[in-house]
This record gives structure tokens, C-alpha cells and sequence, in this order.
């Protein structure tokens, strides 16, 4: 088939209502202080992986808990999990724990 | 030398204004338009950050105000300002003399329909933060047609750093107003869903703070940082939303049982008819503009004429309350130092 260059664009917007959010629930029953997190950007800014790749952890878990999933192990596997993040956080998340955990459930899901 | 002293508004900040005249010799005259004192915290439920309910507030003004020998007038609006505060003129053409006048008259809720994009007043269960506050008051949050809501969103800032309909002001109260409302939905209805749009969450008073990690950590509250664009109604009579997640940088749309508009506070209406007083001047955005914002908050460019509570900027009921003594006290300042 003749293939003129076009495409189908997929909508960017997240859609609550279709996305599963079961982890998500699951996540912050874990760890409901990780709802404290006012996206300070602290965590970014001292990360030394984001220093030098796109890794943002603050925009991971959002993008985890809105129940968005694509690309995300691979944005984890640049964090190495030196919990500098962590010493960082004004509001005391654990946040080399929270990386863990997400990256293990990651796991099980492609799984 | 007759002590009269008129504050024009019965809210908290008049009430407390007239108590202190009273227990400093003078003879307050306290003009209220509505059938009873109290202001807006007629309307209120509770208060943040304590949750402690309204009408204790409300019960302990009017029991001092009722001991003091106060001259107080209801359903009654005043029309006009005296020049040097010798007066006022109420709208049945009466005149009532004084030797300084004290404006309490507090401000005006925005009305939440000027935002015609959420549809309040369009579609069912579109409501206010005020409405809410009446929900709780009747017994509890439901939709139009009676049930329990699941899922709740909470917009901030409605009416508020908005140019589009000429609000630029912060109003200051409403961020912590709907982070206490989310909590007490919660409350209310344990398995409810609420999402809270924020632009700034800004919480600036004592226990505020503590409040809002509260709504986060142990109410699970889902704070998201965007406004919401508009709001629909959908087939099954729930409200669609459109709004950026800022934080992450892409749209975000959902679909909620309940709409709820942090509502802010914009400035009364009888403001523009005080005004033609020329020594009353107003801000930018109708608020009065008290003799400066340091020492002068309570103070116009008349000696006798005098600002207390929300008629200058948005206030919480703490603040209104402190600026009545200030008032008091400057009103009592001015006018012992003329006397012989």
C-alpha cells in the first residue's frame, strides 16, 4: 500500500476516566506522604541523573499517579538510586523508597 | 459632644467595632442593610483552620454587642458618606448625625455565573463554595438529584488573579476555605474521589499549612495544579472537565459527580457610592484604599473616618475582628483629642 506520510496523531490529554488507577491508589495507600509533595522541583534539582539525562522524579510520580504508565521504567532505569533526592525533600518523602517501589511494580505489570 | 460614633455594617468587623466604642465611652450606632447582624458568617458552617463552628463566633459578638448600650439599626442601607464623617444618609432619604463614621461594610461574594464556562446556575450540581457551606449546614453534601456524590472537584481562585472578569486581587481566604470544605466532603462521604484544581495553593495563616498536609496525607486529597478550562455537562448529568496538569505539561480532562467554585471575594458594591466622599478613595479593584497599608489601616484621609475589616482587602474573621479594636481606638484617639 502506498504510503503518503500521514499518520494518526494519539490524543496527549490523560484521561481520568479511562486510565487505570488502581496502582495509583495502591501507591498512595503505601505511601500517603508522598501526596504531600508540593513539586518543588528539589528532588530534580539535586538529582545527579537528571544533571544530565531528561529524568524529572517529580514529573514520574505525578505522571504514575494520574495512572500514566508508558515510558516510565525506562525514565526509572536512569535513576541510580543514590538518595540524594532524599536528604533534598522539604517534606520528608522517601523518595529512593518510592522509586523502588514503582520501578518493582513496573516490573509485575509487564510481567 | 455626643459620643456618637456610626459603623456602617453589622458583620464581625462592625459588631467588634461598636463593642470596643462602647467600653471606651462612646455611643455606637450600628447600621446593618440585612434583617439581622452578622454578615457572611451567617452563612458559614464552620471555620478554618479549627473547624470550630460559626455561630460560636457569631454568638459571642452578639451576646457582648447586646450588653453594650449600642443603637443598632437592621434592614437599613446607607447611601451616602458626610464629608468629614459627621454622618451618613440612608437610602429612605433620612440623615443621622455622628461625629465620626466608621465603614465596616465588608464585600460582595463573586458571583460564580460570571465564569460562564463552569456553567454555575446552567447545569445541575455546579455549585459554590457558599452553597457548600449551606449543604453542610442543612445536614450534608448532595447532588441535584438527592444522591451522595462519588467523585468531587474542587476548582480554586473562581473570581480571583483573574483579568477576564476584572478581578486581579488575590482573595486570600479561599485556597485554605477549599482545602477545609475538601477535608469535611471527605468526611462526610469516606469513599468519595475529590480532586482539588489549584494554580497556587496559598496558605498564609497559622494551622493553614498543617491543614492542607492534612487534606493531602490523610484525607487523600488529589491537589493537581491547573485551572480548569470548562465544564460540561455530560448525558448521564455529570460535569466534564478540561484542565492542563502544569506539573506535567499535558491536558487532562475527567469527568465529576460535583463542581464545586472556590468563589472569591470581590469588593462590595456600595464601595463606588462611598466613594464620592473625597476622602474616600478605592483601589484599583474597588476595595478602599484605608491612609497607607503600615500604620494607617484602619484610617482615610478624614480624621473622622475611619475602615474596618474586609471593605479595604480580603481578611479572614481574625483579622476583620482585630482591625474593629484598631478602629475603635483610632475613632477614640481622634475624638478625645478634641474634646475640652
Amino acid at each position: 500500500m502506498t504510503s503518503w506520510g500521514y499518520s494518526i496523531s494519539r490524543p496527549r490529554s490523560i484521561d481520568i476516566d479511562r486510565n487505570d488507577m488502581s496502582y495509583s491508589k495502591e501507591l498512595l495507600r503505601e505511601y500517603p506522604e508522598l501526596q504531600t509533595c508540593i513539586a518543588c522541583g528539589n528532588c530534580t534539582a539535586a538529582c545527579t541523573a537528571a544533571n544530565f539525562t531528561s529524568f524529572s522524579l517529580r514529573k514520574v510520580h505525578t505522571l504514575v499517579r494520574r495512572g500514566e504508565y508508558q515510558g516510565m521504567a525506562e525514565e526509572l532505569e536512569k535513576c541510580m538510586l543514590c538518595g540524594k533526592c532524599r536528604l533534598a525533600c522539604p517534606r520528608g518523602i522517601n523518595t529512593r523508597q518510592i522509586v523502588l517501589t514503582i520501578k518493582k511494580h513496573l516490573a509485575n505489570r509487564s510481567r | 459632644m455626643t459620643g456618637r460614633v456610626i459603623i456602617i455594617g453589622g458583620g464581625v468587623a462592625g459588631m467588634q467595632t461598636a463593642i470596643t466604642l462602647d467600653e471606651l465611652g462612646f455611643k455606637p450606632v450600628l447600621i446593618e442593610k440585612e434583617e439581622s447582624l452578622g454578615g457572611k458568617l451567617c452563612r458559614w458552617d464552620r471555620l478554618f483552620p479549627t473547624m470550630t463552628p460559626a455561630h460560636e463566633v457569631l454568638d459571642d459578638l452578639r451576646n457582648r454587642l447586646g450588653s453594650t448600650s449600642t443603637e443598632v439599626h437592621t434592614a437599613t442601607t446607607v447611601s451616602g458618606i458626610e464629608e468629614e464623617g459627621r454622618g451618613v444618609t440612608l437610602t429612605d432619604g433620612r440623615h443621622l448625625e455622628a461625629e465620626a463614621v466608621v465603614v465596616a461594610s465588608g464585600f460582595d461574594i463573586f458571583p460564580a455565573e460570571r465564569k460562564e464556562e463552569y456553567g454555575y446556575g446552567l447545569y445541575d450540581n455546579v455549585y459554590t463554595t457558599v452553597d457548600v457551606e449551606r449543604m453542610f449546614r442543612e445536614g450534608g453534601v448532595r447532588m441535584a438529584n438527592g444522591q451522595t456524590p462519588k467523585t468531587v472537584a474542587f476548582l480554586h481562585c473562581v473570581g480571583s488573579r483573574d483579568e477576564k472578569v476584572n478581578q486581579r486581587h488575590c482573595s486570600r481566604v479561599c485556597c485554605i476555605t477549599g482545602v477545609k470544605q475538601a477535608i469535611e466532603v471527605k468526611q462526610q462521604i469516606p469513599d468519595a474521589e475529590i480532586f482539588s484544581f489549584y494554580m497556587d495553593m496559598r496558605m498564609f495563616g497559622p494551622g493553614y499549612e498543617e491543614l492542607y498536609r492534612q487534606a493531602q496525607q490523610q484525607y487523600n486529597i488529589h491537589f493537581i495544579r491547573g485551572r480548569i478550562s470548562e465544564a460540561s455537562p455530560t448525558i448521564d448529568h455529570r460535569i466534564h472537565i478540561k484542565a492542563e496538569d502544569t506539573l506535567i505539561g499535558r491536558p487532562l480532562r475527567m469527568s465529576v459527580d460535583m463542581l464545586i467554585l472556590a468563589v472569591g471575594m470581590q469588593a462590595g458594591a456600595s464601595n463606588e457610592a462611598f466613594s464620592q466622599n473625597r476622602h474616600i478613595e478605592l483601589y484599583p479593584s474597588g476595595f478602599l484604599r484605608p491612609l497607607n497599608q503600615f500604620a494607617g489601616n484602619v484610617r482615610s484621609s478624614s480624621p473622622r473616618l475611619f475602615y474596618a475589616g474586609t471593605v479595604t482587602a480580603p481578611k479572614n474573621i481574625g483579622e476583620s475582628i482585630n482591625e474593629g479594636i484598631a478602629a475603635a481606638y483610632q475613632v477614640a484617639r481622634t475624638l478625645n483629642s478634641k474634646r475640652p
